[in-house]
């Protein structure tokens, strides 16, 4: 009896410190990375000069031109872009199948967004190439490779992740709000707009970084449909160059100050990033309330 | 006092989960300004009489009623009758405190925005003399923007009251309002009913017969969907007309 216990707590103890430890690898792991990319990144980025590097508008490792304002501001267009169809088609979706859908909608769509989610990336590049960049060069002229095709593939890539989550956290708004709501004499659609929104915001937060995160970091299918021009988008039928294909088109056969050049440009989109992650995650919350309610988040007592 | 009239009258109310019968054959009437207990074994359909004086049971698919509930001579039930309207005029207490995760402030004069109050004005009145009326206005008036979460369960409780209270109901349903509360607070709350009579008509489910007796003007008495007994609190416990009733007060069974 005696010896059950002990056991049983040195097994509880033992878990414990292994579920600390799992965490201490992943927090390990993110720290490795920040600093293997700034120690590998940042001298180049001095070599270079800062404000060269950040501000010039011409790459050109032949000439000695490593500018990546053109990819800077191309990567920000096709995230936020990204980020608007995400968020317009993927909020409302998550609502749609948490909330109003039928039973047979909810058996069509849920599968339709797992199946979105399973598609490897070079898939959707393969499908921008072969359909959306001829469509965009008929519908619209030019060479259809553009901006407009890198926001419309990010768009629908980062959706899975947009209405998965988001429904999760609208499903897990405690029916006793929905209740007391209803019971106070709100229809069903001001229960939601006030009750049921503001209660899953920091779920629909999260589900909007995780996407951003995706779109703004991804590679292969943007590489497909961009053009890869390193310049200053006019409109967005534009060829563009982002930060992503910067480092995978050139590393590998880049050496010298050029390779440390496409490290420093991996060390300008963690840090874009980051930024971006505090900024949204700020912005959302402040949008619904105070930093107390915040605090007090959805627990239950 | 104001003189007591029915101000609801339930004529053979039936109400079906499915197939099975939660509710069968309710005929009661309930006076206006005045605490009206009903008690009975759980799953003998209380909450469910309750939930069909406001409608709420409208939110089961599965839920199929029949019969009447007249309510201003007015049935709730008929086709076209204003759900926003009865259930702002018939208010509900949850058995668990479910204050919505926002400020206190907000808690309460969420009923009256969704009811289309804008005036900042008139919200701060209408706050201020929700969270008075439910006694918890000296506790909490200098804090009305922290969160609702932060407050303890009686108080939770009591703000869930205020709440139905800013909507200026004529009639409150209470379902097991403190059963999840200490033995003060549970006591806060039966004085706040206590008060709320003179201007309210209340309804409450307990499972405790003490508070039943202690705070109540008449007791219904359920069994099986059934309501086996509808008397003045006093002769209910004190002189059980059916043996079932006696044997549930005395508690030989339930
Ligand atoms: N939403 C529901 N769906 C199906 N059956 C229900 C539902 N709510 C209650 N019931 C059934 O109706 C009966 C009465 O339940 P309820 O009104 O909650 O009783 P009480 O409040 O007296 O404990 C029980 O048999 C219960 O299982
Ligand atoms: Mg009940």
């Amino acid at each position: 009896m005696q010896k059950k216990k002990l056991l049983k707590k040195i097994a509880s103890y033992g878990v414990e410190k292994l579920f600390l430890l799992s965490a201490c690898v992943a927090v390990l792991a993110l720290l490795v990375i920040g600093v293997y990319i700034l120690v590998s990144g940042l001298p180049g980025m001095f070599k270079i000069g800062v404000g060269q590097f950040l501000f010039g508008e011409k790459w050109s490792p032949s000439e000695g031109y490593y500018g990546i304002l053109t990819m800077i501001i191309a990567s920000l267009a096709a995230t936020i872009g990204a980020a608007v169809i995400g968020v317009g088609i993927g909020v409302p979706t998550a609502v749609f199948l948490a909330d109003i859908a039928p039973k047979w909608a909810v058996r069509i769509l849920r599968p339709a967004v797992e199946l979105l989610a399973g598609i490897p990336s070079v898939v959707y590049g393969y499908f921008g190439l072969v359909v959306l960049v001829p469509f965009i060069s008929n519908t619209f002229g030019g060479a259809g490779n553009s901006l407009l095709a890198i926001i419309i593939i990010l768009g629908i890539m980062i959706l899975p992740t947009i209405i998965n989550l988001s429904e999760l956290a609208i499903r897990a708004v405690p029916r006793s709000f929905v209740e007391g709501s209803l019971g106070l004499g709100a229809s069903r659609m001001q229960t939601f707009l006030r009750v049921s929104l503001p209660s899953a915001k920091s779920g629909i937060t999260a589900s909007i970084i995780l996407g951003v995160g995706r779109a703004i970091g991804e590679t292969m299918a943007v590489i497909l449909v961009a053009g890869n021009t390193p310049q200053i988008p006019g409109s967005i039928l534009d060829s563009v160059r982002t930060l992503t294909i910067n480092i995978a088109f050139e590393m590998s056969y880049a050496s010298g100050i050029h390779r440390e050049a496409l490290f420093a440009t991996g060390v300008v989109l963690f840090a874009i990033i980051m930024i971006l992650n505090f900024t949204l995650q700020a912005v959302l919350n402040r949008k619904a309330g105070t930093r107390k309610r915040r605090r007090a988040g959805v627990k239950p007592r | 006092m104001m003189k007591k009239y029915d101000i609801i009258e339930i004529n053979d109310l039936n109400l079906f989960y499915g197939d099975t019968q939660a509710l069968k054959d309710i005929s009661v009437n309930i006076k206006s300004n005045s605490v009206t207990a009903l008690i009975g074994p759980s799953g003998c359909g209380k909450s469910s009489f309750l939930k069909s004086l406001n409608r709420m049971n409208d939110l089961v698919p599965i839920a199929k009623t029949t019969g009447e509930v007249m309510l201003d001579d007015k049935d709730i039930f008929e086709q076209g009758y204003d759900i926003v309207a009865l259930r702002k005029r018939v208010g509900m207490v949850f058995q668990k405190p479910n204050p919505f995760p926002f400020s206190i402030y907000d808690n309460v004069a969420y009923g009256p925005r969704v009811h289309g109050v804008k005036n900042k004005k008139r919200l701060d009145e209408i706050v201020e003399k929700s969270l008075k009326q439910a006694a918890l206005w000296d506790e909490v008036s200098d804090r009305l923007k922290d969160s609702a979460m932060g407050l303890s369960g009686g108080q939770q409780q009591r703000l869930c009251i205020a709440r139905v209270l800013a909507v200026e109901p004529g009639v409150i349903l209470m379902d097991e309002p403190t059963s999840a509360l200490d033995p003060i607070a549970t006591l806060k709350v039966e004085d706040l009913i206590h008060e709320l009579k003179k201007e309210f008509t209340i309804v409450i489910v307990t499972h405790n017969m003490q508070q039943a007796a202690r705070i109540s003007d008449e007791t219904a008495f359920f069994l099986m969907g059934e309501i086996i007994e509808f008397e003045k609190t006093s002769d209910l416990f004190e002189n059980p007309k059916d043996k079932r009733t006696e044997d549930y007060i005395t508690g030989r069974f339930g």
